[in-house]
């Protein structure tokens, strides 16, 4: 993606995030049963999301890397998987202190959206792990995929049995009900599409970064000769710039 | 002043605005760690028209004695 475009796209994200969170603030009415605190749930609820999607996504990256063997899809399917854990561990904080606001308790095991989110993220937290410990970076690449696609389809069907599943105690922001009027709900879309926003300049600012050092890489192999740059051993997929 | 600032503040603020610093400190984490790559980066830079300047001139003193034999 050329400069300029990122440009553009990091100036939509931070105006939609700005206006989001304002609408958010200032425009949606107080919630009757939460009151203030149902505030958090402007950023808790859209970032869940978009991680939850991005590890589909990445799931969808590693379908084509092994269609194409293409190591821009690895790279893809990677990146994907590094950005969503980044805001994993914004959705785990933000719904702790959401938490204790609203049950007087930091984190409560017999709650399934809580323990559920918490295994996804901790099934794509061995993600670098395992790919640092193979170093044939063919191999690498092709176990990385085969477990984002595993990883990427359950986390849909982690999401549907949480919802089958019965719980009255945490709150719902779309149901059959319909319980997100007016301004609530053109807030929580703009917000949403903010964090959408987001998730897709970090996820390209990191293609064009791990991009850019292939590419240097690339041209000090061909002024130093082989020695000249000797790839260490990496989680990060390798691309292959000529 | 800071008890007006109290009272008019809503029950649980306090929550809220600790759930959006987390969010921007990750953020601020996130454009540290990129800052850092960056220089990085920069420095990988540096390194290759390093190269490319030493090739350059070593190519020049290649030359030299050539020039130096063919007839006037």
């Amino acid at each position: 993606m050329s400069g300029s475009r990122l440009r553009t796209l990091s100036i939509a994200t931070v105006v939609t995030l700005i206006t989001g969170y304002s609408l958010a603030a200032f425009v949606a009415p107080m919630d009757a049963d939460q009151g203030f605190m149902q505030k958090i749930f402007y950023l808790h609820v859209p970032m869940a999301i978009v991680a939850l999607c991005g590890f589909v996504f990445a799931g969808i990256c590693a379908v084509m890397h092994l269609r194409t063997e293409d190591a821009r899809w690895d790279l893809r399917s990677y990146v994907a998987i590094h950005v969503s854990v980044i805001l994993g561990v914004g959705v785990l904080l933000t719904g702790a202190i959401w938490a204790k606001a609203s049950w007087g308790h930091w984190w409560v095991w017999d709650e399934p959206t809580l323990v559920s989110f918490l295994i996804i993220f901790l099934l794509y937290a061995t993600y670098t792990p395992l790919r640092f410990s193979i170093e044939d970076r063919e191999k690498q690449a092709r176990y990385a995929s085969v477990f984002a696609i595993t990883a990427g389809a359950f986390v849909p069907l982690n999401f549907m049995a949480v919802r089958a599943a019965t719980s009255l105690v945490h709150p719902r922001t779309f149901d059959s009900a319909d319980n997100l009027p007016g301004a609530m709900r053109s807030a929580f879309l703009v917000c949403l599409l903010g964090m959408v926003l987001l998730y897709v300049l970090l996820w390209r600012y990191e293609i064009a970064h791990k991009t850019t050092v292939a590419q240097l890489r690339a041209l000090k192999r061909k002024l130093a000769g082989d020695d000249g740059a000797r790839s260490r051993r990496s989680a990060a997929p390798e691309l292959q710039v000529r | 002043m800071m008890l007006a600032a109290s009272n008019t503040l809503p029950d649980n603020a306090g929550y809220v605005a600790a759930a959006y610093l987390v969010f921007l400190a990750l953020l601020l984490i996130y454009v540290a760690i990129m800052a850092y790559k960056l220089v990085k980066i920069q420095r990988d830079v540096a390194e290759i028209d390093e190269l490319a300047d030493r090739r350059i001139r070593d190519g020049a003193d290649d030359r030299e004695p050539e020039r130096e034999e063919t007839p006037a």
